[in-house]
Protein backbone atom coordinates (compact mmCIF):
# COMPACT_ATOMS: atom_id res chain seq x y z
CA UNK A 1 0.00 0.00 0.00
CA UNK A 2 1.52 3.48 -0.79
CA UNK A 3 1.92 6.29 1.72
CA UNK A 4 0.64 9.40 -0.13
CA UNK A 5 0.96 12.90 1.20
CA UNK A 6 -1.88 14.82 1.31
CA UNK A 7 -1.32 18.51 0.94
CA UNK A 8 -3.57 19.30 3.74
CA UNK A 9 -4.00 16.40 5.50
CA UNK A 10 -0.34 14.65 5.39
CA UNK A 11 0.75 11.74 5.08
CA UNK A 12 -1.57 9.28 4.94
CA UNK A 13 -2.35 5.25 3.48
CA UNK A 14 -3.45 4.64 0.27
CA UNK A 15 -7.34 3.33 0.93
CA UNK A 16 -8.25 6.95 1.66
CA UNK A 17 -7.51 7.79 -1.70
CA UNK A 18 -9.14 7.79 -4.72
CA UNK A 19 -6.77 7.61 -8.11
CA UNK A 20 -8.67 10.48 -10.57
CA UNK A 21 -6.37 10.03 -13.35
CA UNK A 22 -3.57 11.93 -15.45
CA UNK A 23 -3.45 15.08 -15.06
CA UNK A 24 -3.51 18.30 -17.58
CA UNK A 25 -5.94 16.61 -20.30
CA UNK A 26 -8.01 19.24 -21.60
CA UNK A 27 -11.68 18.83 -22.36
CA UNK A 28 -12.38 19.07 -26.48
CA UNK A 29 -14.08 22.34 -27.54
CA UNK A 30 -17.64 22.14 -27.74
CA UNK A 31 -17.65 21.49 -31.90
CA UNK A 32 -14.86 19.50 -32.00
CA UNK A 33 -14.72 16.51 -34.25
CA UNK A 34 -14.93 12.58 -33.00
CA UNK A 35 -11.13 12.45 -33.45
CA UNK A 36 -10.67 15.68 -31.01
CA UNK A 37 -13.05 14.26 -28.77
CA UNK A 38 -11.87 10.41 -28.65
CA UNK A 39 -8.44 12.04 -27.87
CA UNK A 40 -9.79 14.14 -25.24
CA UNK A 41 -12.11 11.26 -23.27
CA UNK A 42 -9.48 8.23 -24.20
CA UNK A 43 -6.15 8.93 -25.43
CA UNK A 44 -4.13 8.58 -22.34
CA UNK A 45 -0.02 9.20 -22.26
CA UNK A 46 0.10 6.30 -20.04
CA UNK A 47 4.00 7.79 -19.32
CA UNK A 48 6.52 4.65 -17.87
CA UNK A 49 7.91 6.97 -15.59
CA UNK A 50 7.16 10.97 -14.11
CA UNK A 51 3.58 10.69 -14.60
CA UNK A 52 1.73 13.91 -13.50
CA UNK A 53 -1.96 12.95 -12.24
CA UNK A 54 -4.80 13.97 -10.03
CA UNK A 55 -5.81 12.43 -6.75
CA UNK A 56 -8.57 12.67 -4.40
CA UNK A 57 -8.50 12.58 -0.81
CA UNK A 58 -12.00 10.95 -0.85
CA UNK A 59 -12.16 8.92 2.62
CA UNK A 60 -10.15 12.00 4.21
CA UNK A 61 -10.56 15.79 3.57
CA UNK A 62 -12.10 14.92 0.50
CA UNK A 63 -10.47 17.47 -1.73
CA UNK A 64 -8.90 16.89 -5.06
CA UNK A 65 -4.72 17.82 -5.49
CA UNK A 66 -1.66 16.89 -8.07
CA UNK A 67 0.46 14.85 -7.87
CA UNK A 68 3.90 13.64 -9.74
CA UNK A 69 4.65 10.33 -9.68
CA UNK A 70 7.11 7.82 -10.83
CA UNK A 71 5.26 4.94 -12.49
CA UNK A 72 7.90 2.03 -12.36
CA UNK A 73 8.68 2.64 -8.47
CA UNK A 74 5.55 4.00 -7.77
CA UNK A 75 6.99 6.30 -5.68
CA UNK A 76 5.56 10.17 -5.38
CA UNK A 77 7.86 12.53 -6.15
CA UNK A 78 5.80 15.80 -5.11
CA UNK A 79 2.12 16.02 -4.27
CA UNK A 80 0.85 20.02 -4.25
CA UNK A 81 -2.65 21.51 -4.07
CA UNK A 82 -4.42 23.36 -6.70
CA UNK A 83 -4.13 26.24 -7.72
CA UNK A 84 -0.35 26.26 -6.28
CA UNK A 85 2.43 25.99 -9.29
CA UNK A 86 4.09 22.67 -9.44
CA UNK A 87 7.51 22.54 -6.88
CA UNK A 88 10.61 22.49 -8.79
CA UNK A 89 11.22 18.88 -9.51
CA UNK A 90 15.08 19.31 -10.38
CA UNK A 91 14.48 20.00 -14.02
CA UNK A 92 12.86 16.53 -13.95
CA UNK A 93 9.71 17.06 -16.65
CA UNK A 94 6.65 15.22 -17.10
CA UNK A 95 4.01 14.77 -20.33
CA UNK B 1 10.57 -34.25 -32.84
CA UNK B 2 7.10 -35.26 -32.71
CA UNK B 3 6.15 -36.41 -29.76
CA UNK B 4 4.17 -39.65 -29.19
CA UNK B 5 3.56 -42.61 -26.99
CA UNK B 6 6.87 -44.15 -28.66
CA UNK B 7 8.86 -41.40 -28.48
CA UNK B 8 7.99 -40.82 -24.52
CA UNK B 9 8.95 -44.56 -24.38
CA UNK B 10 11.94 -44.05 -26.14
CA UNK B 11 13.12 -41.39 -24.34
CA UNK B 12 12.29 -42.99 -20.59
CA UNK B 13 15.00 -45.78 -21.54
CA UNK B 14 17.63 -42.79 -21.16
CA UNK B 15 16.30 -40.52 -18.41
CA UNK B 16 14.77 -37.96 -20.87
CA UNK B 17 17.92 -36.69 -20.68
CA UNK B 18 17.98 -37.06 -24.59
CA UNK B 19 15.08 -34.72 -25.68
CA UNK B 20 16.36 -31.96 -28.42
CA UNK B 21 15.41 -28.25 -27.66
CA UNK B 22 12.02 -27.33 -28.56
CA UNK B 23 12.82 -24.27 -30.29
CA UNK B 24 15.71 -22.38 -32.51
CA UNK B 25 17.15 -19.56 -30.96
CA UNK B 26 18.65 -18.08 -34.56
CA UNK B 27 20.67 -14.89 -34.22
CA UNK B 28 17.99 -12.44 -35.76
CA UNK B 29 18.59 -11.81 -39.83
CA UNK B 30 18.99 -8.42 -41.60
CA UNK B 31 15.08 -8.28 -43.50
CA UNK B 32 12.05 -10.60 -42.70
CA UNK B 33 8.67 -10.37 -44.25
CA UNK B 34 6.96 -9.63 -41.11
CA UNK B 35 8.24 -9.47 -37.50
CA UNK B 36 5.95 -9.96 -34.97
CA UNK B 37 6.69 -7.31 -31.58
CA UNK B 38 6.13 -9.36 -28.33
CA UNK B 39 6.97 -13.26 -27.41
CA UNK B 40 3.94 -13.93 -25.79
CA UNK B 41 1.42 -16.45 -26.14
CA UNK B 42 -0.51 -13.89 -28.54
CA UNK B 43 2.87 -12.95 -30.45
CA UNK B 44 4.03 -16.45 -30.69
CA UNK B 45 0.34 -17.73 -31.89
CA UNK B 46 0.09 -14.88 -34.39
CA UNK B 47 3.48 -16.33 -36.15
CA UNK B 48 2.44 -19.72 -35.93
CA UNK B 49 -0.53 -18.95 -37.94
CA UNK B 50 0.75 -16.54 -40.33
CA UNK B 51 3.36 -20.15 -41.20
CA UNK B 52 0.56 -22.97 -41.09
CA UNK B 53 -2.16 -20.99 -42.33
CA UNK B 54 -1.42 -18.05 -44.50
CA UNK B 55 2.07 -19.49 -46.25
CA UNK B 56 4.00 -16.24 -44.48
CA UNK B 57 7.24 -17.92 -43.11
CA UNK B 58 9.73 -15.43 -43.43
CA UNK B 59 8.39 -14.05 -39.93
CA UNK B 60 10.98 -13.50 -36.63
CA UNK B 61 9.24 -12.99 -33.39
CA UNK B 62 11.10 -10.67 -30.83
CA UNK B 63 10.83 -10.24 -27.38
CA UNK B 64 12.69 -8.38 -25.01
CA UNK B 65 13.18 -10.95 -21.97
CA UNK B 66 12.30 -15.10 -22.42
CA UNK B 67 9.18 -16.38 -24.40
CA UNK B 68 6.17 -16.39 -22.14
CA UNK B 69 7.48 -14.19 -19.17
CA UNK B 70 5.12 -11.48 -19.53
CA UNK B 71 1.38 -11.54 -18.74
CA UNK B 72 1.34 -14.98 -20.50
CA UNK B 73 3.32 -16.73 -17.50
CA UNK B 74 1.47 -14.37 -14.78
CA UNK B 75 -2.38 -15.04 -15.68
CA UNK B 76 -4.72 -17.52 -13.71
CA UNK B 77 -5.07 -19.52 -17.37
CA UNK B 78 -9.17 -19.36 -17.20
CA UNK B 79 -10.58 -19.94 -20.82
CA UNK B 80 -14.11 -18.75 -21.37
CA UNK B 81 -16.36 -17.66 -23.74
CA UNK B 82 -19.74 -16.43 -22.27
CA UNK B 83 -19.41 -12.61 -22.83
CA UNK B 84 -22.45 -10.23 -23.22
CA UNK B 85 -21.95 -8.25 -26.80
CA UNK B 86 -22.12 -10.20 -30.33
CA UNK B 87 -19.17 -9.11 -31.49
CA UNK B 88 -17.12 -10.13 -27.86
CA UNK B 89 -19.10 -13.70 -28.59
CA UNK B 90 -17.53 -14.29 -31.65
CA UNK B 91 -14.34 -13.19 -30.80
CA UNK B 92 -13.98 -15.21 -27.70
CA UNK B 93 -16.14 -18.18 -28.84
CA UNK B 94 -13.41 -18.45 -32.21
CA UNK B 95 -10.59 -18.50 -29.93
CA UNK B 96 -12.84 -21.16 -27.48
CA UNK B 97 -13.02 -23.61 -30.26
CA UNK B 98 -8.92 -23.37 -31.19
CA UNK B 99 -8.89 -24.16 -27.84
CA UNK B 100 -10.93 -27.19 -28.20
CA UNK B 101 -8.03 -29.63 -30.44
CA UNK B 102 -5.00 -26.70 -29.90
CA UNK B 103 -2.94 -29.83 -28.18
CA UNK B 104 -3.47 -32.13 -30.92
CA UNK B 105 -3.14 -29.00 -33.36
CA UNK B 106 0.21 -28.20 -32.31
CA UNK B 107 1.34 -31.42 -31.71
CA UNK B 108 2.15 -30.33 -27.71
CA UNK B 109 -0.41 -30.71 -24.63
CA UNK B 110 -1.42 -27.33 -23.52
CA UNK B 111 -3.24 -29.39 -21.09
CA UNK B 112 -6.69 -27.66 -21.92
CA UNK B 113 -9.04 -28.80 -19.74
CA UNK B 114 -12.34 -27.50 -19.46
CA UNK B 115 -13.95 -28.21 -15.96
CA UNK B 116 -16.31 -25.15 -16.75
CA UNK B 117 -16.45 -21.83 -15.51
CA UNK B 118 -19.11 -21.48 -13.16
CA UNK B 119 -19.49 -17.03 -12.12
CA UNK B 120 -21.65 -16.42 -8.74
CA UNK B 121 -24.36 -14.10 -8.63
CA UNK B 122 -24.75 -12.90 -5.17
CA UNK B 123 -27.26 -9.97 -5.15
CA UNK B 124 -30.43 -9.35 -7.33
CA UNK B 125 -28.63 -7.06 -9.34
CA UNK B 126 -25.99 -9.97 -10.31
CA UNK B 127 -29.30 -12.03 -11.06
CA UNK B 128 -30.76 -9.65 -13.55
CA UNK B 129 -27.45 -9.45 -15.23
CA UNK B 130 -26.55 -12.54 -15.38
CA UNK B 131 -29.82 -13.75 -16.71
CA UNK B 132 -29.44 -11.22 -19.04
CA UNK B 133 -26.10 -12.87 -20.14
CA UNK B 134 -27.48 -16.46 -20.20
CA UNK B 135 -30.10 -15.80 -22.35
CA UNK B 136 -27.62 -13.44 -24.81
CA UNK B 137 -24.93 -16.63 -24.82
CA UNK B 138 -27.83 -19.32 -25.55
CA UNK B 139 -29.31 -16.79 -28.62
CA UNK B 140 -25.75 -16.96 -29.94
CA UNK B 141 -25.45 -19.94 -29.31
CA UNK B 142 -22.53 -20.41 -26.67
CA UNK B 143 -23.58 -22.89 -24.01
CA UNK B 144 -24.88 -21.50 -20.30
CA UNK B 145 -26.67 -23.07 -18.15
CA UNK B 146 -28.27 -21.38 -14.68
CA UNK B 147 -27.79 -22.84 -11.52
CA UNK B 148 -29.59 -22.47 -8.02
CA UNK B 149 -27.29 -22.37 -5.23
CA UNK B 150 -27.89 -26.18 -4.29
CA UNK B 151 -26.65 -26.66 -7.99
CA UNK B 152 -23.92 -24.74 -7.59
CA UNK B 153 -22.83 -26.49 -4.48
CA UNK B 154 -23.43 -29.77 -6.14
CA UNK B 155 -21.68 -28.67 -8.84
CA UNK B 156 -18.27 -27.52 -6.91
CA UNK B 157 -18.28 -29.45 -3.33
CA UNK B 158 -16.99 -26.79 -0.34
CA UNK B 159 -18.64 -23.83 -1.76
CA UNK B 160 -20.39 -22.35 1.24
CA UNK B 161 -24.40 -21.31 -0.02
CA UNK B 162 -25.53 -20.82 3.42
CA UNK B 163 -27.74 -17.54 3.53
CA UNK B 164 -26.27 -15.38 6.55
CA UNK B 165 -22.88 -14.76 5.01
CA UNK B 166 -22.00 -10.90 4.12
CA UNK B 167 -22.86 -11.92 0.08
CA UNK B 168 -24.75 -15.26 0.45
CA UNK B 169 -24.53 -17.07 -3.17
CA UNK B 170 -28.38 -16.50 -5.05
CA UNK B 171 -27.42 -18.44 -8.20
CA UNK B 172 -24.83 -18.83 -10.71
CA UNK B 173 -24.42 -19.20 -14.32
CA UNK B 174 -22.40 -22.45 -15.86
CA UNK B 175 -20.23 -22.84 -18.98
CA UNK B 176 -19.30 -26.33 -19.22
CA UNK B 177 -16.88 -25.53 -22.01
CA UNK B 178 -14.77 -22.99 -20.32
CA UNK B 179 -11.59 -24.02 -18.15
CA UNK B 180 -8.32 -23.49 -17.89
CA UNK B 181 -5.18 -24.15 -19.67
CA UNK B 182 -1.29 -24.74 -18.74
CA UNK B 183 -0.25 -21.20 -19.56
CA UNK B 184 3.70 -22.28 -19.87
CA UNK B 185 2.83 -24.96 -22.16
CA UNK B 186 0.72 -22.68 -24.55
CA UNK B 187 3.70 -20.52 -25.56
CA UNK B 188 6.37 -23.11 -25.34
CA UNK B 189 4.02 -25.32 -27.85
CA UNK B 190 3.24 -22.21 -29.92
CA UNK B 191 7.30 -21.60 -29.94
CA UNK B 192 8.37 -25.11 -30.81
CA UNK B 193 5.43 -25.54 -33.48
CA UNK B 194 5.97 -21.87 -35.41
CA UNK B 195 9.65 -22.76 -35.20
CA UNK B 196 9.48 -26.08 -37.30
CA UNK B 197 7.88 -24.41 -39.64
CA UNK B 198 11.42 -21.61 -40.45
CA UNK B 199 9.99 -18.81 -37.90
CA UNK B 200 12.64 -17.40 -36.09
CA UNK B 201 12.16 -16.74 -32.35
CA UNK B 202 14.69 -14.39 -30.93
CA UNK B 203 14.38 -13.41 -27.10
CA UNK B 204 16.46 -10.70 -25.02
CA UNK B 205 16.15 -8.37 -28.25
CA UNK B 206 14.14 -5.66 -27.52
CA UNK B 207 12.63 -2.69 -29.51
CA UNK B 208 13.61 0.62 -28.99
CA UNK B 209 12.77 2.46 -32.56
CA UNK B 210 10.31 1.46 -35.40
CA UNK B 211 11.78 2.52 -38.42
CA UNK B 212 9.40 4.20 -40.89
CA UNK B 213 9.91 5.54 -44.68
CA UNK B 214 9.72 8.20 -46.97
CA UNK B 215 6.25 7.45 -47.50
CA UNK B 216 5.54 6.69 -43.67
CA UNK B 217 4.90 3.00 -43.63
CA UNK B 218 7.18 1.08 -41.64
CA UNK B 219 10.62 -0.27 -43.14
CA UNK B 220 12.10 -1.95 -40.18
CA UNK B 221 12.99 -1.86 -36.33
CA UNK B 222 15.70 -0.98 -34.23
CA UNK B 223 16.50 -3.51 -31.41
CA UNK B 224 19.03 -4.22 -29.05
CA UNK B 225 20.22 -6.63 -31.58
CA UNK B 226 20.45 -4.79 -34.41
CA UNK B 227 18.28 -3.41 -37.09
CA UNK B 228 15.72 -5.68 -38.67
CA UNK B 229 14.08 -4.73 -41.89
CA UNK B 230 10.66 -5.57 -42.27
CA UNK B 231 7.77 -5.25 -44.36
CA UNK B 232 4.54 -5.42 -42.07
CA UNK B 233 5.24 -5.01 -38.31
CA UNK B 234 2.63 -6.66 -35.63
CA UNK B 235 2.80 -4.99 -32.41
CA UNK B 236 1.38 -7.93 -29.06
CA UNK B 237 3.14 -6.23 -26.19
CA UNK B 238 0.21 -6.52 -23.74
CA UNK B 239 1.15 -3.61 -20.66
CA UNK B 240 4.28 -1.86 -23.16
CA UNK B 241 1.75 -1.22 -25.81
CA UNK B 242 1.83 2.28 -25.57
CA UNK B 243 5.55 2.57 -25.26
CA UNK B 244 6.44 0.32 -28.81
CA UNK B 245 3.61 2.15 -30.13
CA UNK B 246 4.61 5.65 -29.45
CA UNK B 247 7.97 4.37 -31.34
CA UNK B 248 5.52 4.46 -34.49
CA UNK B 249 4.29 8.08 -33.09
CA UNK B 250 0.59 5.96 -32.66
CA UNK B 251 -0.72 7.12 -29.25
CA UNK B 252 -3.19 4.73 -27.83
CA UNK B 253 -6.11 4.40 -25.82
CA UNK B 254 -5.24 2.57 -22.94
CA UNK B 255 -3.76 2.83 -19.55
CA UNK B 256 -1.77 0.30 -18.07
CA UNK B 257 -2.02 -1.30 -14.50
CA UNK B 258 -0.99 -4.05 -11.94
CA UNK B 259 -2.90 -6.94 -11.74
CA UNK B 260 -2.24 -9.37 -9.36
CA UNK B 261 -2.26 -13.06 -8.66
CA UNK B 262 -1.08 -15.73 -6.26
CA UNK B 263 -1.15 -19.46 -5.50
CA UNK B 264 -1.31 -21.52 -2.51
CA UNK B 265 0.60 -24.62 -1.24
CA UNK B 266 -0.21 -27.43 -3.55
CA UNK B 267 -3.64 -29.15 -1.96
CA UNK B 268 -5.26 -32.45 -2.35
CA UNK B 269 -8.23 -31.62 -5.76
CA UNK B 270 -10.79 -29.87 -3.88
CA UNK B 271 -11.93 -26.95 -6.32
CA UNK B 272 -13.16 -29.03 -9.07
CA UNK B 273 -13.87 -26.10 -11.80
CA UNK B 274 -12.88 -22.43 -12.16
CA UNK B 275 -15.41 -20.21 -9.45
CA UNK B 276 -15.81 -16.52 -10.49
CA UNK B 277 -17.32 -14.06 -8.29
CA UNK B 278 -16.93 -10.80 -9.83
CA UNK B 279 -19.18 -8.85 -6.73
CA UNK B 280 -16.89 -9.72 -4.05
CA UNK B 281 -13.79 -9.70 -6.70
CA UNK B 282 -12.22 -13.40 -6.63
CA UNK B 283 -11.62 -16.26 -8.56
CA UNK B 284 -10.21 -19.73 -8.11
CA UNK B 285 -9.53 -22.62 -9.63
CA UNK B 286 -7.05 -25.47 -8.74
CA UNK B 287 -3.89 -26.24 -10.85
CA UNK B 288 -3.40 -30.33 -11.73
CA UNK B 289 -0.10 -29.84 -9.30
CA UNK B 290 -2.93 -28.73 -6.69
CA UNK B 291 -2.28 -25.37 -6.37
CA UNK B 292 -5.16 -23.16 -5.70
CA UNK B 293 -4.64 -20.17 -8.67
CA UNK B 294 -6.32 -17.37 -6.81
CA UNK B 295 -7.06 -13.87 -9.30
CA UNK B 296 -7.02 -10.52 -7.23
CA UNK B 297 -7.88 -6.89 -8.62
CA UNK B 298 -5.98 -4.28 -10.01
CA UNK B 299 -4.66 -1.63 -8.59
CA UNK B 300 -6.19 2.24 -9.25
CA UNK B 301 -3.45 3.99 -10.68
CA UNK B 302 -0.94 3.60 -14.02
CA UNK B 303 1.90 1.45 -12.95
CA UNK B 304 4.95 -0.59 -14.68
CA UNK B 305 6.22 -2.07 -11.21
CA UNK B 306 4.82 -5.80 -11.95
CA UNK B 307 3.85 -5.61 -8.24
CA UNK B 308 0.83 -4.55 -6.54
CA UNK B 309 -0.67 -3.29 -2.81
CA UNK B 310 -1.16 -5.82 -0.69
CA UNK B 311 -4.54 -4.45 0.20
CA UNK B 312 -5.62 -5.72 -3.45
CA UNK B 313 -4.69 -9.41 -2.22
CA UNK B 314 -5.59 -9.08 0.71
CA UNK B 315 -9.70 -8.23 0.00
CA UNK B 316 -9.75 -10.97 -2.60
CA UNK B 317 -8.06 -13.74 0.49
CA UNK B 318 -11.34 -12.39 2.26
CA UNK B 319 -13.89 -13.18 -0.34
CA UNK B 320 -11.98 -16.73 -0.47
CA UNK B 321 -12.61 -17.42 2.70
CA UNK B 322 -16.10 -17.28 2.87
CA UNK B 323 -16.61 -18.93 -0.39
CA UNK B 324 -14.94 -21.81 0.44
CA UNK B 325 -14.21 -21.44 4.41
CA UNK B 326 -12.54 -25.03 4.08
CA UNK B 327 -9.65 -22.98 2.90
CA UNK B 328 -9.24 -20.83 5.46
CA UNK B 329 -6.01 -22.33 6.71
CA UNK B 330 -4.43 -22.43 3.28
CA UNK B 331 -1.10 -20.86 3.17
CA UNK B 332 -0.24 -19.03 0.40
CA UNK B 333 3.31 -19.78 -1.49
CA UNK B 334 3.58 -16.59 -4.01
CA UNK B 335 1.90 -13.54 -5.00
CA UNK B 336 3.14 -11.73 -8.12
CA UNK B 337 1.74 -9.01 -10.60
CA UNK B 338 1.36 -8.34 -14.16
CA UNK B 339 1.03 -4.96 -16.13
CA UNK B 340 -2.47 -4.79 -18.00
CA UNK B 341 -3.61 -2.74 -20.83
CA UNK B 342 -7.19 -1.03 -20.51
CA UNK B 343 -9.33 0.47 -22.72
CA UNK B 344 -12.41 2.41 -21.82
CA UNK B 345 -14.67 -0.15 -23.15
CA UNK B 346 -12.73 -3.07 -21.66
CA UNK B 347 -12.37 -4.55 -25.38
CA UNK B 348 -9.49 -5.28 -27.10
CA UNK B 349 -8.02 -3.42 -30.07
CA UNK B 350 -7.02 -5.70 -32.98
CA UNK B 351 -6.09 -4.30 -36.52
CA UNK B 352 -4.57 -1.73 -38.75
CA UNK B 353 -3.14 0.96 -37.18
CA UNK B 354 -2.78 4.82 -39.11
CA UNK B 355 0.63 3.70 -40.07
CA UNK B 356 1.13 1.51 -43.10
CA UNK B 357 2.32 -1.88 -42.41
CA UNK B 358 1.91 -1.71 -38.64
CA UNK B 359 -0.45 -4.13 -37.40
CA UNK B 360 -1.64 -3.94 -33.50
CA UNK B 361 -2.93 -6.44 -30.88
CA UNK B 362 -3.72 -5.11 -27.29
CA UNK B 363 -6.20 -3.71 -25.07
CA UNK B 364 -7.16 -6.87 -23.78
CA UNK B 365 -6.59 -5.56 -20.26
CA UNK B 366 -7.44 -8.21 -17.67
CA UNK B 367 -8.83 -10.96 -19.82
CA UNK B 368 -6.69 -11.66 -22.40
CA UNK B 369 -5.35 -15.36 -21.71
CA UNK B 370 -8.21 -17.07 -22.70
CA UNK B 371 -8.16 -15.77 -26.33
CA UNK B 372 -4.56 -16.75 -27.25
CA UNK B 373 -5.45 -18.81 -29.94
CA UNK B 374 -8.18 -16.56 -31.17
CA UNK B 375 -5.88 -13.77 -30.89
CA UNK B 376 -2.88 -14.81 -32.82
CA UNK B 377 -5.21 -16.51 -35.54
CA UNK B 378 -7.10 -12.69 -36.56
CA UNK B 379 -3.60 -10.87 -35.85
CA UNK B 380 -2.16 -13.20 -38.62
CA UNK B 381 -5.38 -12.71 -40.63
CA UNK B 382 -4.84 -9.09 -40.67
CA UNK B 383 -1.84 -8.73 -41.35
CA UNK B 384 -1.85 -11.50 -44.15
CA UNK B 385 -4.42 -10.33 -46.07
CA UNK B 386 -3.57 -6.44 -44.61
CA UNK B 387 -7.29 -5.53 -43.92
CA UNK B 388 -9.35 -6.60 -40.58
CA UNK B 389 -10.55 -10.27 -40.06
CA UNK B 390 -14.24 -10.12 -40.06
CA UNK B 391 -14.17 -11.29 -36.49
CA UNK B 392 -11.72 -8.87 -35.22
CA UNK B 393 -12.82 -5.71 -37.78
CA UNK B 394 -15.26 -4.23 -34.73
CA UNK B 395 -12.11 -3.92 -32.07
CA UNK B 396 -10.76 -1.39 -34.92
CA UNK B 397 -8.68 1.65 -33.67
CA UNK B 398 -10.68 4.14 -34.69
CA UNK B 399 -13.46 2.69 -33.48
CA UNK B 400 -13.28 5.61 -30.36
CA UNK B 401 -13.87 8.42 -32.71
CA UNK B 402 -16.53 6.80 -34.28
CA UNK B 403 -18.24 6.13 -31.22
CA UNK B 404 -18.55 2.34 -32.16
CA UNK B 405 -17.38 1.05 -28.09
CA UNK B 406 -17.85 -2.47 -27.20
CA UNK B 407 -19.05 -1.43 -23.47
CA UNK B 408 -18.42 -5.62 -22.63
CA UNK B 409 -19.81 -5.34 -19.24
CA UNK B 410 -18.80 -9.61 -18.56
CA UNK B 411 -15.07 -8.64 -19.05
CA UNK B 412 -13.23 -9.64 -16.02
CA UNK B 413 -14.61 -8.20 -13.06
CA UNK B 414 -11.41 -6.97 -12.24
CA UNK B 415 -11.70 -4.25 -15.11
CA UNK B 416 -14.74 -2.31 -13.89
Amino acid sequence: MLLITCPWCGPRPEIEFAARGEAHVARAAPDADGEAIAAALYLRSNTRGLLAERWRHVYGCGRYFNAVRHTVTDKFVATWRVGESRPDLGGEGTR
Amino acid sequence: MHFSFLSLLRNAFSAHRDWPEQWRSPEPKPAYDVVIVGGGGHGLAAAYYLAAEFGIRDVAVVEKGWIGGGNTGRNTTIVRSNYLLEESEALYDHALKLWENLSQVLNYNVMFSPRGVMMLAHTTHDVQSFKRHYHANRLAGIDTEWLTPEEARDWCPGLNIAKDIRYPIVGATLQKRGGVARHDAVAWGYARAASALGVDIIQNCEVTGVRRGADGAVIGLDTSGGTIAAKKVGVSVAGHSSQVMDMAGVRLPIESFPLQALVSEPLKPIVSCVVMSNTIHAYISQSDKGDLVIGAGTDQYVSYSQTGGMQITAHTLDAICELFPVLRRARMMRNWGGIVDTTADRSPILGTTPVPGLYVNCGWGTGGFKATPGAGHLLAATIARGEPHPIAAPFSLDRFARGRLIDEAAAAAVAH
